[in-house]
């Protein structure tokens, strides 16, 4: 039947995609989106108390009430029906429309935030001066552009947290996940900072520190002026700054060694928290392509480069600028930190090379010798930093990376190209938690013997785009870089396949010619055993 | 560029499912023998037990495909979109529908299945057809592809297609009737307690589930099309837009009836999973074993068995003569919400002989169980089924061949636990039931 249709779309045509209860939930998200929307045109809210703590709760209640409608008379398990059908979550209508919004929402944000009714040295208007009421609650002080931010993204993840563990409510693993982005968000990276800002008066300063946000993803933690008022805020302050260095060189690789990456980046990160809960609906839209892995590796290792020069630029400066205040001089900073990534790259090269694909070992070389050019410039030179200023660094950093890639193309296009976008190809937190994960870690996603069928549910459903049954498939475990151990492959899988464990090293990434399940003299013959 | 001799060995596989793609991967591993994949389903691979998922909107077709389509072309496999109508054992020739012919070396047949039709009057009715290939769900968008122009499905058999396809057409909200030949849902291969689970949790989708139900007659509308079913026991009508024919797959051997190639149910194989004719080898859904090995039946239309055969029949094509010895049974599915396990052999009570002896644990809330069969005497464990929990296949598959005994199997039971990370366990409650019950027959 060589006339068999060549065209491989389906019309799929599900029943109604919003349920009346639905719709009314909607409404009421919509009206506490209209509050604001007002508040930023400038429509002065008498109460703004009274206004703000509205606009919250419809907006929250809306998305509560809507997840009532998708799942309360659903019985527990996989809720993915018609998730292609949708224009939402299959790159329709409302997928553009939502995707743009968020951008043009982030680019004033970041941008002309003046627009949001920032002003400097008088009383805020417009958006901003209806935050003010729980700003002072909080910390005191009026609202910045940051904090209307900060407040929405937390309410957001409050929201669709509550809808995600709805959904996945048969999941005890994504429950208790959820549970704890949702703490981590709204205590350590909402919560605390600004009480920490109550501390503040004229001779006592604290930097705002979210305590969980680590050196490379809080990119800013060691510039001048944050080391400065941290060293100006005496042993708290200090205390603080010690932690923010044990934090990258000590905690996170026991964290990571032990359990992975994902005690990070799925059960902490604040990127990671709204990637899971907001960002739910748009997993599947990750490219699972061989290409995107790529050019994933390139661009994610080549941000970390990034960061790591920056900051040593940003770190030399300011020790050269205060040279008669520290033991520590410019000249040693660099000396320590060409030293260290040598020697850490050497024990990769020697303890775990065989697993470094080609391109691999090039980028890993190519990378050191571009870094140590640079301190070498430096270090002989004496006045120009690198090749280009610390601060043209840092800066160029900021607006690439900080706001471009994480906010306005990273959670902007959500939509588009799925919630993760960030963390795959742009996180350098990520990127360090990888490279451990990949190569000292007891993490892996186990394959249950031969029991995989290549449905692919479990790829389709990978929000960092791994094609899960490549691995699965072939019975061998899922040892990957960029694996943040969100559970969703092992929960949708529909015969069981794959489990997310922490096991011994040994035989933990084990290819296979020949399944279990086949005759026994065959299997080891193949699978030289 | 790899070593090419200049007279290449040309293997041609007809069937481009899981079997025939798992023989051409391993063949290419070992050999630079010319691949030829013939498929007139669709011109790529992909993976057939996730049709249902598309209908569902879970995925869309390029998410089934196993394989990204360069990887053909990479791996040197040759693939031709075309249908086989007739074979040429003498001039070792296969010939195409549309004209044209292609020599072998060596021929691979792996054909698969198709739903079983037996006679009903008005079987080839539109709106009338099994769930097996990708046109048979282009068939099911048309004639179900929503509860406007579907008012009602009946489904005909109570298999694992037959709930799947149930499950499918309930994500559309279309009514669906289930007719059941059995007194309980798959009866005839689950134990009673097992399938009585099975037939609350169906219930509760809203299923009307007809158990001990046959199909009489389709009813035409006069124009060709649907409208009705009669069930046989109560001469009952059911109005209806759509019926799904899943009584079971037979293979897909029509074209071969003058071929030379002995055939019986299926294609006649030996251990070796060659036909009885010189160079021509028959794998997956397709084959039927000659002499039966172990519990197993003759034909297995099972994705595992495929694959495995495909695994073993590469060796062979190879060099390496290599007989089809699969290990322990093993196989899974899922029932709406509930995951299915099986490992060894669990026989439905019309199938035990007395020997095997079987103990059941059931959790109160009706999604879990699990049944673990022994034998009675030497208490040796046989099998075991889950329902709602996940086994860990390596570790069930090495009790089995170390012939543990049922007492060594649940005392240590949590090894053999693949759930989720913080999934409640129930390792306790079934040790306890297992001690009351072991108790009670010592008395």
């Amino acid at each position: 039947m060589s006339t068999a249709s060549k065209d491989m779309t389906l019309t799929g045509q599900p029943p109604a995609s919003l349920n009346r209860s639905q719709k009314y939930a909607t409404g009421i998200a919509i009206f506490g989106l209209a509050i604001l929307l007002l508040a930023t045109f400038n429509i002065s809210f008498p109460h703004k108390g009274f206004w703000l703590s509205t606009s919250l709760i419809s907006l929250v209640l809306g998305v509560i009430l809507f997840s009532k409608g998708a799942y309360r008379n659903t019985s527990e398990g996989i809720k993915n029906d018609g998730v292609w059908f949708k224009s939402i979550s299959n790159r329709g209508f409302w997928a553009w429309v939502t995707g743009l919004s968020l951008t043009g929402f982030y680019t004033i944000l970041y941008f002309y935030p003046q627009y949001l009714g920032l002003r400097k040295g008088t009383e805020n208007t417009g958006l901003i001066a209806l935050f003010d009421p729980l700003s002072k609650l909080l910390s005191g002080n009026s609202a910045s552009q940051w904090f209307v931010y900060g407040t929405l993204y937390t309410v957001a993840i409050l929201a669709f947290g509550i809808k995600f563990i709805w959904k996945y409510r048969h999941n005890r693993y994504e429950k208790i996940r959820t549970i704890s982005v949702l703490f981590f968000q709204t205590a350590f990276a909402f919560l605390i900072p600004e009480f920490m800002a109550r501390l503040n008066s004229d001779h006592f300063q604290l930097p705002y520190y979210d305590l969980k946000s680590v050196w490379p993803l809080n990119y800013y933690l060691f510039q001048e002026y944050h080391v400065s008022t941290f060293v100006s805020a005496g042993t708290i302050g200090v205390v603080l700054l010690v932690f923010g260095i044990l934090s990258i060189l000590v905690i996170t690789p026991i964290l990571t060694y032990k359990f992975g990456k994902r005690w990070y980046c799925s059960w902490v990160c604040g990127c990671g928290a709204l990637a899971e809960t907001v960002g739910d609906p748009f997993r599947q839209l990750s490219d699972k392509r061989m290409v995107a892995w790529k050019v994933e590796r390139w661009v994610v290792h080549s941000v970390l480069v990034f960061v790591v020069v920056m900051t040593t630029a940003v770190v030399a400066t300011y020790l050269e600028n205060n040279s008669t205040k520290y033991w520590l001089t410019k000249d040693v900073f660099l000396i320590m930190v060409g030293s260290f990534l040598t020697l850490l790259l050497i024990a990769i090269w020697v303890f775990r090379r065989k697993e470094l694909k080609k391109d691999a070992r090039y980028g890993a070389v190519g990378y050191l010798v571009i870094i140590l050019f640079l301190l070498a410039i430096h270090y002989f030179s004496g006045t120009t930093l690198f090749l280009f200023k610390a601060e043209t660094l840092r800066t160029t950093y900021g607006f690439l990376i900080g706001s471009i890639f994480s906010g306005v193309i990273g959670t902007g296009f959500y939509p588009i190209f799925g919630s993760r976008v960030w963390c795959r190809f742009g996180c350098p937190m990520a990127a360090i938690l990888g490279l451990q994960q990949r190569l000292l870690s007891k993490f892996r996603i186990t394959t249950n013997g031969g029991q995989c069928i290549s449905c692919g549910n479990c790829s389709t459903y990978c929000e960092m785009g791994i094609d899960v049954r490549a691995y699965a498939q072939k019975g061998e475990n899922i040892v990957r870089a960029s694996c943040v151990g969100c559970g969703i492959c092992s929960a949708v899988c529909p015969r069981g396949v794959l489990k997310l464990e922490n096991g011994p090293l040994d035989k933990r990434i084990d290819s296979k010619e020949i399944l279990l399940g086949n005759d026994v003299d065959l299997m080891r013959y193949l699978n030289n055993q | 560029m790899r070593y090419r001799p200049i007279f290449m060995e040309h293997v041609v596989i007809i069937g481009n499912g899981i079997s025939g793609v798992t023989a051409a991967r391993h063949i290419r591993k070992q050999s630079n023998c010319r691949i030829s994949i013939i498929s007139s389903e669709t011109e790529h691979f992909f993976s057939r037990t996730a049709l249902m998922y598309l209908y569902m909107g879970h995925m869309k077709f390029e998410h089934t495909k196993p394989y990204e389509d360069f990887f053909w072309k990479k791996n040197k496999l040759d693939l031709i979109h075309a249908h086989v109508s007739k074979l040429d054992p003498a001039a070792k020739l296969v010939h195409f529908q549309n004209g044209g012919s292609l020599g072998y070396d060596k021929l691979i047949l792996a054909v698969g299945s198709k739903p079983n039709k037996f006679g009903w009057p008005g079987q080839d009715l539109q709106g009338v057809q099994g769930l097996y290939s990708y046109q048979d769900l282009q068939s099911l968008e048309q004639y179900a592809p929503n509860n406007r122009l579907c008012k009602r499905a009946v489904i005909v058999g109570g298999g694992l297609i037959g709930i799947e396809l149930a499950e499918m057409l309930s994500t559309r909200d279309i009514p669906v009737t289930f007719l059941v030949r059995e007194p309980s849902f798959w009866g005839n291969v689950l134990p009673a307690s097992d399938s009585a689970l099975l037939n609350k949790h169906i219930a509760s989708h809203h299923i009307d589930l007809r158990l001990s139900s046959n199909l009489k007659e389709i009813l035409s509308d006069g124009a060709g099309k649907v409208r009705g079913v009669i069930i046989h026991e109560t001469g009952e009508e059911i109005p209806c837009n759509f019926v799904g024919l899943t009584a079971g797959v037979s293979p897909n051997i029509d074209f071969l009836k003058d071929s030379g190639i002995a055939l019986g149910k299926g294609i006649l194989v030996n251990r070796y999973l060659e036909t009885n004719v010189q160079d021509i080898y028959a794998i997956g859904d397709c084959a039927e074993q000659k002499e039966p090995i172990g519990l197993r039946r003759a034909v297995e239309a099972v994705w595992y068995t495929g694959r495995m055969m495909g695994e073993t029949v590469a060796q062979t094509i190879c060099g390496k003569r290599t007989a089809y010895r699969p290990g322990n049974w093993f196989n899974s599915a899922k029932f709406f919400d509930i995951e299915y396990q099986t490992y060894g052999w669990v026989f439905s009570g019309k199938n035990k002989n007395d020997m095997e002896q079987h103990f059941h644990w059931e959790h109160e809330d009706g999604t879990k169980c699990i049944t673990v069969a022994y034998q009675k005497d030497s208490r040796i464990f046989l099998g075991i089924n889950t329902f709602g929990i996940r086994l860990r296949h390596e570790v069930v598959d090495r009790w089995l061949n170390e012939q543990q005994t049922v007492d060594f199997v649940i005392t240590n039971l949590m090894k053999a636990n693949f759930d989720p990370e913080w999934y409640r366990k129930f390792e306790i409650s079934i040790q306890s039931t297992f001690q009351k019950s072991t108790k009670q027959l010592i008395s």
